[in-house]
């Protein structure tokens, strides 16, 4: 009888999470230097826009009251104390909302769209890299490996460019329907239609409240920026999948497979598959790395409402709560997906002993 | 012990280094005839030397200056005058992009030499000290790697101000953590082979086992990322500049050119394709050229 | 099986491997055959042409015949052989750690090779038979659900003749249980835990016997084992040898044993041939050939043999090393090494000769050109 989840596998996960906790302190201990490297901490605390007006008193108070005059450790101190109890501290750029708040606003726009291009690279990445391995060096293979060799070439923010000129430029100027140029809904569907919050997904919250329109919308503003953002995994994960494959391909159990009778399909499917996919899922961990810096990018292109253009935002105007909210958040984030990671690993591979 | 009186004569410097080195030659031989295999990377080891070319040689290949600006000819799409055409000041597109090839390529063999030696000396120290120095830097390098390179960069880049020379600083400081954990996963497992146990049996100080026996081991690895990684820094930096984190206005550079062309993007396409076309093609040069070494270094793929 | 002629060469980047250039054998129904050698002569590239299972890209069979049952294989489709291999002719390799998928499971791995070859449908309808005979014994007899049970199972011993299709999960329960018999056939300790273990679970001698399992499991005419016991503890192997030489009996089906130890060979094997270079260059009984060895080649090997029994200065080797298979040495393989050697050796290679009957030789010491 099997378990849901074995008892070492529990076990794993909570080692897991204890380890990263110094791990998480030393990446604290970094946006903390760096934000204090970055403008001043007393203006960090301004409305945006007051510099030049303040007084005096006003610098004292601020002072005082973030404790700005003390050691550097007494700061850090109430930085970790602050973190813990959920205040971030400010948003200036984000008109002066606390992090907290623009991360729950901008999360889950960026997790959906890097959701999108995840699944997209996992659903096309694989099969294309198991064609590619089986029929080696024929017109095929040579095709998706120069399909993926220039994914992990292009620039992101320029084939984003170029979508757009071509999906929606010259589409509509031909006269074509085309797809929209930016942001994650039309605005206008979303006033007309309101959209009722669940999950803060638009896809997601669309099914579920049934609100066709806004799910059109959302889902025909997705399209551009999830496949520019995919792209470059895709192409990781296809590469990935073709040389595990033929690695695999090469092994002796495979010899025994066929000498079992077996068809050439059971074997790539069954015999194959599942150890050639192990590698390709730790690669997958380590693009989802890749995959957030894309964000960024993607996001400005595409005027999308996400972190990335946030935390862009936030670098270019100095916003020092909105920098070291996000940076902590997408290293934490990063962490939990290689987490994750290895838990599907280890559910491949039997011989992982998770102890 | 009686004279040995050698018919030969013991043979001196240059012919002896040139036996030494005999072996070596054959192999680079190999190693090339492999390569010349894969129509592929030969065209990836072409654009690679055209680029480097271009760079060299920018002074003399580009019609125009880097700053020309000719007022009159703004937004001009390609023409016999101006083969890529010109930007919103009148510059011409097709001399910025060889001259921002200079500046693209200089940042990106800066930022992976540098990354490379500091990442190679400290992964050096701290496999070969091991212990608490070890523990430590494994810590270190962790956090530095649970970045995307993207944002730890940008943020860099902010901190220290926002300027192509932090930009490389920034980059180096992203980059060296994955050659320091290269070198000393090298260092680690050359360190159990018998030969290091053999020459520090005879007495050899441990700088001398790191530089003799070890280095030359992980060459082709340290040669393979280092040209993969020449690719990813273009990206990177392009990506940045793009943002505006490096190149400020103005500036040849590949990546603020797009930017400058994404504001006249549906009515001057030219300003931001061909400067992407030159980031793409150096890139995928450096990804051809950094698979063929792959492949070909592979030990167990040759023969 | 009749295998006549057969060659099969690899063209590499290096030149044209000639692995098999011209082999003869016979496998009688019922026997086990030996095929000895040293490592390269290419006693594993002959099984592997047999099952057709040679690695295309550089290899690829190019003449010859070989027989099973009147049947020349080589003409069959890829289609045609699937349903012989694993079926008709199955095969047992050297490393039970590498040839054995590790990410599926012991039961699973036996299992498919039944589900693939038999038609399980019989067996789903006597196991239902079954299922109610415990059914009906558990209850009154003279009531009227035992009345019920005992219609039902006259019901489905009349589809007997032609048996329904089952379902997918009846299927696999028949399969389960075909593969628990088996392995219970190959001696495995605790079948029933070992169908859901892995195979880094197991130990060197439970794999071997998982893969025997797979081998047998459908009934085959011919076993090819390849080095089978190479890979285990001397102890181990003795076993798995024991093993196999009872379910020869139990079984009936030939077995081919390809090794470089003359040792398993006395043990195991009725007749024995003796390759070389790509050729087979003796070929007889196994007594006949430990007693009288007639090929230069042959004498050299067993003449090779540190004996207990006897003093000996030092160990007896044959001159020279194994010939380069991309440039043969002319006429007879072995004749830069033999001390017999005459002009023709050089010349041209002999054909089979039958000296005494039932013992061939490939050697012109007893034969001339054209007998």
């Amino acid at each position: 009888m099997r378990e849901a989840f074995p008892l070492k596998m529990r076990d794993y996960i909570i080692r897991r999470l204890l380890l990263l906790i110094p791990v998480l302190m030393g990446i604290s201990m970094v946006t903390f230097t760096l934000s204090h490297m970055i403008g001043d901490p007393v203006a960090a605390y301004l409305p945006g826009g007051a510099v030049e007006r303040i007084r005096e008193q006003q610098i004292q108070q601020i002072i005082k009251a973030h404790h700005l005059d003390e050691p550097i450790y007494m700061q850090y101190w109430y930085y970790v104390n602050d973190i813990m109890r959920g205040d971030w501290g400010i948003s200036r750029s984000d008109h002066d909302r606390p992090v907290v708040v623009s991360i729950q606003n901008y999360f889950p726009a960026t997790f959906e769209l890097t959701l999108v291009a995840i699944v997209v690279s996992l659903l096309m990445g694989i099969p294309m890299g198991i064609i590619s391995a089986t029929k080696k060096d024929k017109p095929a293979d040579h095709a998706t490996r120069l399909f993926s060799l220039t994914g992990i070439s292009i620039p992101i923010f320029w084939f984003a460019l170029l979508l757009q000129y071509t999906f929606f430029y010259q589409l509509k100027i031909n006269k074509l329907p085309y797809l929209p140029l930016e942001g994650r809904v039309d605005d206008f569907v979303m006033i007309s239609h309101p959209l009722k919050t669940v999950t803060g997904f638009y896809i997601l919250d669309s099914i579920i409240t049934g609100n066709w329109p806004v799910l059109i919308s959302s889902l025909s503003h997705i399209i551009l920026p999830g496949f520019a953002l995919a792209y470059a995994t895709l192409a990781l994960i296809t590469r990935m999948m073709r040389s595990s494959m033929l690695e695999v391909l090469r092994q002796d159990y495979i010899t025994l497979a066929k000498s079992k009778g077996l068809s050439e399909r059971v074997v790539i499917y069954k015999h194959a598959l599942k150890n050639a996919m192990i590698p390709t899922v730790t690669v997958t961990g380590i693009a989802f790395g890749g995959l957030l810096a894309g964000a960024v990018l993607t996001e400005t292109v595409f005027a999308w409402p996400g972190m990335g253009r946030w935390a862009t935002g936030a670098i270019l105007t100095d916003d020092i709560g909105a920098i070291m909210g996000f940076t902590l958040l997408i290293a934490v984030v990063y962490i939990v997906a290689n987490l994750i990671v290895d838990l599907i690993y280890a559910a491949l591979d039997p011989r992982i002993k998770l102890g | 012990m009686a004279e040995l009186k050698s018919p030969l004569r013991m043979k001196s410097g240059i012919s002896k280094w040139r036996e030494d080195m005999a072996p070596r030659v054959r192999e680079l031989r190999f190693t090339i005839y492999l390569l010349r295999q894969s129509p592929l990377v030969v065209a990836g080891f072409i654009l690679m030397f055209a680029f480097i070319a271009m760079a060299i040689f920018a002074p003399w290949i580009a019609p125009y200056g880097p700053e020309e600006r000719i007022w009159e000819a703004k937004l001009q799409p390609p023409s016999s005058q101006h083969i890529f055409g010109t930007d919103e000041s009148g510059g011409d597109i097709f001399s910025r992009i060889i001259w921002a090839s200079q500046l693209d390529l200089a940042i990106a063999v800066t930022v992976v030499v540098t990354a490379m030696a500091i990442g190679s000396a400290m992964g050096a120290a701290s496999g070969y000290l091991g212990g608490k120095i070890d523990e430590v830097m494994m810590r270190i390098t962790d956090i530095f790697l649970a970045f995307p390179a993207l944002i730890l960069a940008m943020t860099i880049a902010a901190a220290l101000g926002r300027n192509l020379t932090n930009l490389t600083i920034a980059l180096i400081v992203v980059w060296w953590p994955a050659y320091a954990r290269l070198i000393r996963g090298q260092v680690l497992s050359e360190r159990e082979k018998l030969y290091v146990e053999a020459a520090r049996a005879v007495g050899a100080p441990t700088r001398r086992i790191i530089f003799r026996h070890v280095l030359p081991n992980s060459i082709y690895p340290l040669l393979v990322n280092a040209t993969l990684d020449l690719g990813g820094v273009i990206l990177t930096a392009a990506g940045l500049s793009f943002i505006g984190f490096g190149a400020g206005a103005g500036i040849a550079e590949w990546g603020r050119m797009i930017a400058d062309g994404r504001n006249y993007l549906f009515q001057s396409p030219w300003m931001a394709t061909f400067p992407g076309l030159a980031i793409l093609l150096s890139a995928l040069a450096m990804n051809l050229v950094g698979d063929g070494l792959r492949d070909v270094l592979d030990p167990r793929l040759r023969r | 099986m009749s295998i006549r002629n057969l060659s099969t060469y690899f063209y590499t980047y290096a030149g044209v491997v000639k692995a098999l250039d011209g082999v003869d054998l016979e496998i009688y129904k019922g026997e086990t055959l030996g095929l000895v050698g040293e490592t390269g002569c290419g006693k594993s590239v002959t099984a592997l042409s047999i099952m057709q299972l040679v690695p295309n890209p550089p290899g690829r069979i190019v003449g010859g015949q070989i027989l099973l049952e009147g049947e020349d294989l080589l003409k069959k489709s890829e289609e045609e052989m699937r349903k012989i291999r694993g079926a008709k002719i199955s095969m047992v390799f050297q490393d039970p750690m590498t040839y054995i998928n590790p990410v599926l499971t012991i039961g699973d791995q036996v299992s498919e090779v039944i589900l693939l070859h038999q038609d399980l449908r019989k067996e789903v309808l006597s196991m239902k038979i079954e299922e109610l005979q415990r059914k009906l014994d558990g209850v009154d007899p003279a009531s009227g659900t035992a009345r019920d049970f005992k219609s039902k199972i006259e019901e489905l011993e009349k589809k007997k003749i032609d048996p329904p299709k089952p379902s997918k999960s009846e299927v696999k329960k028949a399969a389960l249980k075909k593969t628990i018999e088996t392995l219970k056939l190959v001696r495995m300790p605790y079948p029933e835990r070992v169908v859901k273990q892995y195979p880094h679970e197991l130990s060197g001698g439970m794999r071997q016997r998982a893969m025997i399992a797979m081998a047998l499991s459908c009934g085959p005419s011919l076993l090819i084992a390849d080095e089978a016991t190479t890979a285990l503890d001397v102890t181990i192997q003795a076993q798995i040898l024991q093993l196999l030489n009872e379910l020869k009996k139990e079984i009936g089906a030939s077995i081919l044993i390809i090794t470089h130890d003359l040792g398993i060979v006395a043990e195991m094997c009725d007749r024995v041939g003796v390759m070389y270079a790509g050729v087979v260059v003796e070929y007889t009984g196994t007594k006949a050939l430990f007693r009288k060895p007639l090929h230069p080649y042959t004498q050299g090997l067993l003449r090779s043999i540190p004996k207990l029994h006897k003093e000996m200065e030092r160990l007896e080797i044959i001159p020279g090393s194994v010939p380069n298979l991309i440039y043969p040495p002319s006429g007879c393989r072995f004749h830069p090494r033999c001390p017999y050697v005459m002009e023709i050796c050089k010349k041209e290679r002999p054909s089979m000769f039958e000296p005494e009957e039932g013992h061939f030789v490939a050697c012109y010491l007893y034969g001339r050109r054209g007998d």
